[in-house]
């Protein structure tokens, strides 16, 4: 059997099938997007009242979320809708990252090894664990509400890797015969994914944040929790992401000093490896210290994946190294 | 003690100056000492930390877009031929060794003075935060972020701080009964690991600076081409290139002795990723010390040799094209094995075959080795990394002899000074073109040249870096502090039995002894990454209340 040859199929698959979940998605925050939005005076004092009484205790009045309520038939229509373009968003996702496992499975037993010898592998390995850590959040965390940029960011990322990094499938060059290929990039792969959903989690702080101080919070972002929750969320993906960047970066070094007899070189990939890391440890130390938390500890939060990126397609396509498998 | 301040001039406080003393913003003198202590607030503080860190993020980046001179050598002298301005002043800011600039040098070194600065007088809180007991329970439990409360009857609340005190000792929590003005409550706390991993995460960092330090300072390292068939000893003069720390010295070099005895390499031959590198494998010799019984090792890239605290590393590999030349005399004025060093993937391989002691001229031929030889419009270039076509291609150049100076030439690379390039009788450069075992003669009876055939180097590093030990358990127990500080969660909670129904009427019910009793317990979470404090708090009320779960669930 042809094993690359479905793998390809199915990650080509997967690439549509994301896209239509975007749609799905874009359609559920289109639904949404007159909720929230200034109503009649009589009507708008009904409705902050009835969101107290009904969200009493909960603080939600404070933080500025307004509890999606029926007030009327179109309402309802509108609340329904939002929630059948949300649910067909899952689904889709749901498809597109069994196309994609398959894909990556099939990839890696066409190869006979781990599928993230190249650009290509990586990325749509990685993807699968951005996939699989969105998607165990919507089922253990209700996190349906980063169906949009998840979609969108799977769709991208694995556009380009069967459009731009494709390669066929073959072996490994020797340098890449180790057993520190197997940790050293599995752990890059899943701390790529915390990274990648903190870094969407981020943005979404601060377009939620500049709303809620704006005092004008409608449309979808009335539904998705209040900017303090987000950044409790956000946090929660880089401290996991963290320690296993450190650990990725420490199993390089380790990796490097049985390829080349030194444990860093300040190689282009091991540098950058190293300011993605000092930029979230920067995050992880704004996030306590005064002045510097909220929009200012997000956008640090920004920069790191930007750096991570950089590290992942700049150093691999515009800088020559020690880690140019490309293969483009 | 100096007056440290400075006042913008015109406004000195002088005896005629009508102004009072108070008028204006007027800052406290600090002194020398208080100066001193106010720098160091500001070098220790989270924001000067957090700036030095963005500096490391900023100062970094430079070197992996500039080519560097630890690195690639080549690649600098490159860009300063195609810069010729802007390659001087990069230069002189060190930014083609950024790594070892005193600007970068100077950011992770004050960097880790902060640090120091940060941990230190942490460490002493942390001690006595240890021994401390839990802070006593607040006066009103209701205004903590999580809060519940239970009625129980008079007799039920007997040993109901007991229980809470043993359940939350189970959770391993620190526990502590207060007598307080509000009758005993109980008052518990768990999660100091968590400043624990952080303190050991920040230690581990200066630990892993440590390492590097020993590294750099007792390691070193070299590299030696070495043709296959040959051999390797460990001395300095073996070495092509060698760095060493500066507390290094040569004669702590271990004498043992490598022979490369055979090398084997295989390259992609299919339609994807033609010519990528499949195999290097290389059987070689060891010797430890002279003397010593030889051993057999296989040497592969990700499999270096370890002999006697050093390690050889399989780094690079090449074509030597195997060349006899004679001079006019006939005689045989060179024979052997030539380096040739690759220049693109296909191993495009370009060397000097160096001739002095032939007669009457001596000669040089420069050129290229092509493994796989095509000639096309581009010039003659190889195709393939493998030898499938050999060839190798040389100009000549020929001089009267020159005398010996003694003086260290490099061999890759030919120094014309008194030579003269060889021409044919039309006038027209010669160019030789050689197939393994060919040989032509040269013009104007200078002697002949043949190419016997080719062999293949390696490039061995060896090399000994004393500090990663160091480095690497300083890294494992950064990530394990690292991991502890983000994952430990530390949290207060109180217990507290109060008479009446309401908190609030609390004291007035004190006395009525029948009164129902009504236990509070309220929680608190000292860190963000922490869900469920507001369950926890509801079930440990429930569980001292004697109520399962049912019977909440119905209240």
């Amino acid at each position: 059997m042809n094993y690359g040859y479905y793998s390809s199929v199915a990650l080509v698959s997967s690439v549509v099938v994301y896209l239509l979940a975007f749609f799905a998605h874009a359609a559920e925050w289109a639904s949404a997007r007159r909720i929230g939005v200034a109503e009649p005076a009589v009507e708008r004092e009904l409705v902050t009242a009835g969101a107290r009484s009904s969200a009493s205790g909960s603080g939600s009045a404070s933080t500025g979320v307004r509890e999606p309520l029926v007030a009327g038939p179109d309402d309802e229509l509108a609340d329904r809708r939002i929630e059948q373009f949300g649910r067909i968003g899952v689904m889709l996702t749901v498809i597109g990252f069994a196309l994609s496992v398959i894909g990556v499975v099939g990839r890696g037993l066409a190869a006979d090894r781990g599928p993230w010898g190249n650009m290509y592998e990586f990325t749509t390995t990685a993807l699968v664990c951005v996939v699989a850590a969105y998607l165990l959040m919507v089922w253990r965390a209700g996190l349906g509400w980063l169906g949009l940029p998840v979609t969108l960011l799977a769709t991208v990322a694995n556009g380009l890797a069967v459009t731009v990094f494709y390669v066929a499938v073959a072996p490994l060059v020797p340098a890449l015969h180790s057993v520190w290929f197997l940790i050293h990039i599995t752990a890059a792969s899943i701390s790529a994914a915390a990274f990648n959903v903190g870094g969407l989690l981020s943005i979404l702080y601060i377009v939620k944040k500049r709303a809620e101080d704006k005092g004008e919070v409608r449309g979808y972002l009335a539904r998705i929790p209040s900017s303090r929750r987000i950044d409790l969320i956000t946090y929660r993906f880089h401290a996991f992401a963290f320690p296993l960047w450190t650990f990725t970066v420490a199993a390089g070094a380790i990796w490097a000093e049985y390829a080349w007899g030194r444990y860093w070189g300040w190689d282009p990939k091991e540098t950058w490896a190293l300011v993605t890391w000092v930029i979230y440890a920067c995050y992880l130390h704004a996030r306590s210290t005064a002045g510097w938390r909220g929009t200012k500890a997000a956008v640090i939060a920004i920069v790191g994946l930007a750096s991570f990126w950089f590290n992942f397609i700049g150093v691999n396509l515009l800088v020559s190294g020690l880690h140019s498998y490309a293969g483009v | 003690m100096t007056d440290t301040q400075t006042r913008p001039p015109g406004h000195a406080d002088g005896p005629d100056d009508p102004r009072p003393e108070t008028a204006g913003p007027d800052l406290p003198r600090l002194g020398w000492r208080g100066t001193l202590r106010f720098l160091w607030a500001q070098l220790t503080s989270m924001r000067t930390a957090l700036v030095l860190l963005f500096a490391l993020a900023v100062a970094a980046v430079p070197g992996s877009l500039i080519p560097q001179r630890h690195i690639s050598p080549v690649r600098v002298s490159d860009f300063l031929t195609q810069h010729p301005t802007l390659g001087p002043i990069y230069d002189k800011v060190g930014l083609f060794s950024v790594y070892t600039s005193p600007w970068f040098s100077a950011v992770y070194l004050l960097l880790f003075v902060s640090l120091v600065g940060c941990i230190v007088p942490r460490l002493g809180v942390y001690a006595r935060a240890l021994r401390a007991q839990p802070p006593r329970t607040p006066r009103n439990l209701g205004r903590l972020p999580a809060y519940a409360r239970a009625e129980v009857g008079a007799d039920e609340a007997e040993g109901v701080l007991e229980r809470a005190a043993a359940d939350l000792r189970r959770q391993h929590y620190r526990v502590r009964v207060v007598e307080g003005p509000n009758g005993a409550s109980v008052a518990a706390e768990r999660g100091y690991l968590r400043e624990a991993g952080n303190l050991v995460f920040h230690i581990s960092l200066l630990v892993l600076l440590l390492g590097v330090a020993v590294g750099a300072l007792w390691g070193y390292r070299g590299s030696s081409v070495v043709v296959v068939g040959q051999g390797f000893s460990n001395s300095v003069t073996q070495y092509d290139d060698l760095s060493a720390g500066g507390w290094f010295r040569a004669p702590n070099l271990k004498p043992f002795n490598v022979v490369v005895k055979d090398f084997q390499v295989a390259f992609e031959t299919g339609p994807v990723q033609t010519g990528a590198a499949r195999l290097f494998k290389a059987d070689v010799d060891v010797t430890d010390a002279p003397g010593e019984p030889t051993r057999s090792e296989v040497l592969e890239v990700n499999h270096p040799l370890h002999v006697d605290g050093s390690t050889v590393h399989l780094i690079g590999h090449g074509y030597a094209p195997v060349v006899t030349v004679k001079d006019g005399q006939g005689n045989v004025a060179f024979s052997g094995p030539v380096i040739f060093l690759p220049q693109d993937g296909n191993f495009t391989s370009a060397g000097v075959v160096k001739v002095p002691d032939a007669r009457p001229q001596r000669l040089a031929f420069q050129g290229f080795f092509l493994p796989t030889a095509v000639v096309d419009a581009q010039g003659p270039r190889s195709v393939f990394p493998d030898a499938y076509d050999p060839k190798l291609f040389v100009n000549v150049w020929s001089g009267p002899p020159a005398k010996e100076t003694g003086k260290p030439e490099n061999v890759y690379s030919l120094d014309t000074t008194g030579l003269t390039q060889l021409k044919n009788d039309k006038g027209d450069i010669v160019r030789l073109a050689l197939s393994p075992g060919q040989g032509v003669d040269l013009p104007n009876g200078l002697g002949s040249v043949q190419l016997d055939g080719w062999s293949r180097w390696v490039k061995l590093q060896v090399g000994d870096s004393p500090g990663a030990p160091i480095a690497l358990v300083a890294i494992g127990f950064a990530v394990a502090g690292l991991c502890l500080s983000l994952f430990v969660r530390p949290r207060r909670v109180w217990v507290r039995v109060a008479r009446g129904t309401t908190p609030d009427d609390a004291d007035d019910a004190v006395g009525a002894d029948d009164a129902p009793r009504v236990i509070e317990v309220g929680g608190l979470d000292r860190a963000d990454a922490r869900g469920g404090l507001t369950d926890d708090v509801d079930d440990l009320a429930a569980r001292l209340a004697g109520r399962s779960d049912e019977e909440r669930a119905r209240t």
